[in-house]
């Protein structure tokens, strides 16, 4: 019962999903996306589609950062990080993640200088303590992300920095979900929406989808009892006929956003034409690029890129995956050739990817199984 | 140069999605946008030019990401987050993080 006496309120818990129970139509197959790679994690790790009845089906969406960057701008990075006396700065979650050569910690090995930094701001104080060196930061992750990016790119100009770059690898979360919408082959009737994303640019972006679309979207936490909620709500919208925008996660996300943040970016960076998506494919005005008054300190800018463009190994099928088309376990892949230990696709490598998230707990579920229904 | 051991681990936690629960203790005189912060038990400079608009004080919590402090949050809401980080097995991850935030045991050796 370990995983149960960790919730915070189980009674709460037993009561959302019978009341999602009651909500669901039996003659009716609800698909609902978690857009977020962090919503993926929280549902693998707490079990929670074995709470839900079979005709509730969760679809893993694109929030995973990682996950959809295509290969080649991780070997983009990587090549002008073999130029002498260049540091290459990321976040940990990069560090494994596979290029056409191997991964960043494999250039380490090599020789190439990788560091890891916590915060895009401690990539400013490498810099400043290798003066004789360059450090190009890596930057990856959607709008909760870029703000932070974004202010490290003032404060490198107003120190007046020169020994210090972004390469920008920015993505912005609205564009993905309209490509996902407008593919032909997915069906959603709802949307559970990012918690942490949506702190910066709040509840109003989301709107056409509840408009336009006539589909629900619930902002949501990442607690058990908080992904049980946003489903009830947007069971309960379904059931009225309605399509609105909730927020779930109130004790976070203010509707408004991060006003200061969403400045910093508008300052910083602008809206590339397109941008390539691992599975999603060119989607336009999905990324973000630095503006030209920050020139010098955008490594696109600054250094040659190669532009590599890689198409991923044939028989791994990251892009239904990352579509919902496939679960995890269909790809040819998945658990053989692909592991977490030995990644061939990203969604391997991210613990918000939804193959990681599959694979790590898939072997826990019988526990986790047993110890929820207890409940339920 | 950062010893090979602290690089060859990178925790499974996304450091792009978490967002850790500091308690402000001090805001720096000579610089509003640094405050010293107690998360998960260890004292660490965050960066506070996100909250321009709702400019917390000592004493307040807020959630933290990549080094930045992106909202206040209220101390109940904050203790559930925590609980949430260790319920997703997350709280390892987050205290990785929360160490390596000023380079701190990465490069400070060569701190001048």
């Amino acid at each position: 019962m370990k995983y149960v006496d960790e919730f915070r309120d189980p009674e709460l818990i037993t009561r959302a999903a019978e009341e999602i129970r009651r909500l669901a139509d039996p003659n009716r197959h609800y698909r609902l996306m978690e857009v977020c790679g962090g919503h993926t994690h929280a549902i693998y790790r707490f079990g929670l589609k074995d709470v839900l009845p079979e005709n509730i089906e969760l679809i893993h969406g694109p929030g995973c950062p990682v996950c959809v960057l295509p290969m080649g701008r991780i070997d983009d990075g990587l090549s002008v990080a073999k130029q002498p006396d260049v540091i290459f700065a990321a976040f940990g979650d990069m560090m494994r993640v596979p290029g056409t050569h191997g991964s960043p910690l494999e250039h380490k090995a090599r020789g190439m200088d990788v560091r890891i930094v916590y915060s895009p701001t401690d990539a400013i104080k490498l810099a400043k303590l290798n003066p004789q060196k360059h450090v190009m930061f890596f930057a990856i992750g959607f709008e909760t992300t870029a703000p932070s990016t974004a202010l490290t790119l003032q404060r490198a100009k107003a120190e007046n920095l020169h020994n210090f770059s972004v390469f920008c690898n920015h993505v912005t979360i609205i564009p993905a979900i309209r490509a996902i919408l407008d593919s032909p082959d997915m069906r959603l009737d709802g949307f559970i929406g990012p918690g942490h994303c949506s702190t910066v640019i709040g509840c109003r972006p989301y709107e056409w989808i509840a408009k336009n679309e006539n589909k629900p979207i619930v902002v949501c936490g990442f607690e058990p009892l908080d992904l049980l909620q946003s489903i009830v709500m947007i069971l309960k919208q379904l059931q009225n006929g309605e399509a609105k925008v909730e927020n779930q996660y109130k004790r976070v996300v203010p509707w408004e956003g991060n006003r200061a943040a969403l400045k910093a970016m508008a300052e910083t960076f602008q809206l590339r034409p397109y941008f390539e998506w691992r599975g999603l494919g060119f989607i336009s005005q999905s990324a973000l690029r630095i503006r030209d008054q920050y020139a010098e300190w955008d490594a696109e800018q600054r250094f040659e890129i190669p532009g590599i463009r890689v198409t991923d190994p044939k028989a791994a099928q990251c892009g239904e995956v990352l579509k919902g088309v496939l679960k995890p376990a269909q790809c040819k892949l998945f658990g053989r050739e692909c592991t977490p230990e030995n990644p061939v696709g990203a969604l391997m490598v991210s613990s918000e990817g939804s193959c990681a998230a599959y694979f790590n707990y898939e072997h826990r579920k019988t526990n986790l199984l047993t110890s929820i229904s207890a409940l339920v | 140069m950062a010893a090979n051991h602290e690089i060859e681990a990178p925790s499974g936690g996304c450091h792009m999605c978490l967002a850790i629960p500091g308690k402000i203790i001090e805001i720096a005189q000579e610089n509003p946008n640094w405050a010293l912060v107690d998360v998960v038990g260890m004292r660490r400079r965050v960066d506070l030019g996100l909250l321009e608009d709702n400019r917390p004080v000592s004493g307040d919590w807020v959630l933290i990401h990549v080094g930045f402090a992106m909202s206040k949050i209220s101390e109940t809401d904050a203790l559930d987050q925590i609980r949430t980080l260790e319920m997703l097995g997350e709280s390892q991850a987050a205290a990785e993080e929360v160490r390596g935030y000023g380079l701190e045991g990465i490069e400070d050796q060569q701190v001048p």
